[in-house]
């Protein structure tokens, strides 16, 4: 029975911990005046309800599975790096740079891709470096590095990748460089199978080869696995590495496979925030790559269905951001398991004596 | 260039030091208890907001006591969390962090704003006008207050006993010390003035929200207290470098000739550079309370 428990815990934990998220949201609902039952209704109804709903939730997912990936390496490691953020934006200018060149159709968007991995990597080499050399804590040098991207993006996108004809947006990319789309009429790219592919991938390395072992190792037991002989320097540079690359990816395929513009706009309002989010589905995905992917497609959800529930009950759909800090912070509670295992043991005594 | 130039470099730089110090010396107090918040910048956020609404409800005094008590109330939740619960400090502090991005994103678009809200004149708080030019009120509390943290944190028993709950939990409560009320009621402090910072960037400096009006401070704060080696007097000598160089971002911009040659984005980024540069000069020279970030279990 142990071993199903086990499986099941961290599952039975990220839906309580969005239930409880879900009731603060509609708690904050109550207290500006709108009437939360109506508006989650709406939400899920729009998300999971119809098949074009489904298709939205799987394209929003798909830059957050990315980004989650980033955090997910890092916190197997023992790592905080939050700079998933910067890392996306400076893989989307990649391959938004990456057009002004004329390719051939598929290798075209395949080195934008490969390009745009680089560029996340480059963006979090610093950082590992300070971290691994210089014992300078991620949180705080992936943030500043986060604002640095922040402001050489909004020059790029504002003076050397800007439309000449549209100035509120970089140039589209290239024809030959998209995604294509899964579904037609949908925002659903072959973006997902390269998000799916690298959650994957990403498990099979770090549960399935020596050296994602000797990096969850580190994270678990820093001072055993360093006389297991494992250098936590190479630790920290290859988990920012890979987590760079995912990021990087996360900023091109958003782009390379968002219709209809597929460009970034000024104020990069179009990317802002997937950083942000995909912490917060790591943390609901449990840290394990392969439950990032169901807990991106609910965020996803969340977040195609929070558009109709502005519209129909008039909440502005930030709200599920809100909901979502929520969720991360009753998450943060090893004990939260135990309070649901009260819970279970009481209901089983009631099985038992009726 | 002239003398009035350098002057209100000194003018802008007094004013961009306040929430720095503020919430540093706030953060001070609750990692000498050993509690580490990466939550700061969300709180710098939402109590911007609410200190907003409350300076709209009951002019600008209650929005800056409205945006410290929203800095309290969100410590001792994380205070709950993390010292009774022995939740992660870190994740925590993130979930902190992204309710505030929705929180106040979602209040702005209610109060029919999107993105941008102009406190009115009348409820911001009036400066202290002197012949030099004006200044906020919250600046001298700024000034001194770091100096009344560093005599509670060592020369009062209340001191004494958060830094044994931070160095040496078990210590300290095998000494009668309660842990867990000494590490709740340091860190809700601390995420007080963090509040309080918040409501005073809205209702007294800048006179307006939006989404990003905390702009990574809470993590120039949080290198401020790496900076600072947790001494509330360092700590205000940082927030006056930071402050420095937030504004020298801003001052440049202002003096002709540079705007045309030198594009804004790349001024922009000086203060989180200089951030990046202290914290990777100073580190490895400071030494942090042995059980910071450590949930304590009794045996």
């Amino acid at each position: 029975m142990s071993w199903i428990w086990r499986g099941l815990r961290p599952i039975l934990e990220s839906v309580l911990a969005g239930v409880i998220g879900l009731g603060v949201g509609a708690l904050i609902m109550r207290a500006w005046g709108y009437r939360p039952w109506p508006a989650y209704v709406a939400l899920f109804k729009e998300s999971f309800g119809s098949g074009y709903g489904l298709a939205s939730a799987l394209a929003n997912a798909t830059p957050l599975i990315l980004t989650a990936l980033t955090f997910a390496a890092g916190a197997r490691a023992g790592l905080f790096i939050i700079g998933a953020e910067g890392m996306m934006y400076m893989g989307a200018m990649a391959a938004v740079a990456l057009s002004l060149l004329q390719l051939p159709s598929g290798l075209h968007a395949f080195a934008a891709l490969l390009c745009a991995a680089a560029a996340g990597i480059l963006w979090g080499f610093i950082p590992a470096v300070l971290r691994a050399y210089r014992g300078v804590h991620e949180v705080i040098s992936t943030i500043m590095f986060n604002w640095l991207s922040h402001f050489l993006s909004f020059y790029l996108v504002a003076n050397v990748l800007v439309d000449p004809i549209r100035a509120e947006k970089t140039l589209s990319i290239a024809k030959t460089s998209r995604l294509p789309l899964l579904i037609r009429g949908t925002d659903l790219s072959l973006g997902i199978v390269v998000a799916a592919g690298l959650a994957l991938l990403f498990y099979a390395f770090f549960w399935h080869t020596v050296a994602g072992y000797e990096v969850r190792g580190a994270g678990a037991n820093p001072h055993a696995a360093r006389y297991g002989g494992v250098s936590p320097q190479r630790t920290v540079l290859l988990v920012f590495a890979l987590g760079g690359a995912a990021a990087g990816l996360a900023g091109a395929v958003e782009v390379m496979g968002r219709p209809p513009t597929y460009a970034v706009y000024s104020g990069l309002t179009n990317l802002a925030g997937f950083g942000f989010d995909g912490i917060g589905v790591a943390m609901i995905g449990r840290i394990h790559p392969l439950g990032i992917i169901p807990a991106a497609i609910f965020y996803g959800g969340l977040q195609a269905g929070a558009r109709l529930m502005q519209m129909e009950a008039g909440v502005p759909f930030e709200m599920v951001r809100a909901v979502q800090g929520v969720i991360v912070l009753a998450l943060a509670l090893p004990e939260l398991t135990r309070i649901f295992k009260v819970f279970l043991q009481s209901l089983r005594r009631k099985g038992a004596h009726a | 260039m002239n003398w009035a130039y350098f002057w209100s470099l000194f003018s802008i730089s007094l004013h961009a030091m306040v929430p720095i110090t503020l919430t540093a010396v706030g953060e001070v107090i609750g990692e000498t208890a050993g509690l580490f918040n990466i939550g700061l910048e969300g709180i710098l956020l939402v109590s911007a907001f609410t200190g907003t609404l409350g300076a709209r409800a009951g002019g600008p005094v209650l929005g800056l006591l409205i945006g410290l008590l929203t800095g309290l109330g969100v410590g001792v939740i994380f205070g709950i969390i993390c010292a009774y619960w022995k939740g992660s400090q870190m994740i925590a502090g993130v979930g902190i962090n992204l309710f505030a991005l929705g929180f106040v994103a979602f209040g702005l678009q209610v109060l029919g704003s999107p993105g941008f809200y102009t406190v009115p004149r009348a409820v911001q708080l009036p400066p202290i006008r002197t012949s030099v030019g004006s200044f906020s009120p919250v600046i001298p509390l700024a000034l001194l207050l770091p100096f009344l943290i560093h005599w509670v944190l060592n020369h009062t028993r209340v001191g004494l006993r958060i830094k044994a709950v931070g160095e040496n939990p078990e210590a300290a409560d095998v000494a009668g010390i309660p842990v867990e009320l000494t590490q709740l009621l340091s860190t809700a402090a601390g995420a007080a003035l963090a509040g309080l910072a918040g409501a005073y960037m809205s209702v007294s400096w800048l006179g307006s929200v939006t989404k990003e009006i905390s702009a990574g401070r809470g993590f120039i704060a949080l290198a401020t207290v790496v900076f600072s080696g947790l001494r509330p007097l360092l700590a205000l000598a940082g927030g006056l470098i930071f402050g420095f160089f937030e504004s020298l971002a801003t001052w440049i911009q202002s003096l002709p000739g540079v705007k045309e040659t030198v594009p804004w984005q790349f001024i922009s980024m000086i203060p989180y550079v200089a951030t990046l540069l202290v914290v990777a000069g100073v580190i490895g020279r400071v030494r942090f309370p042995k059980a910071l970030g450590v949930p304590y279990r009794r045996e």
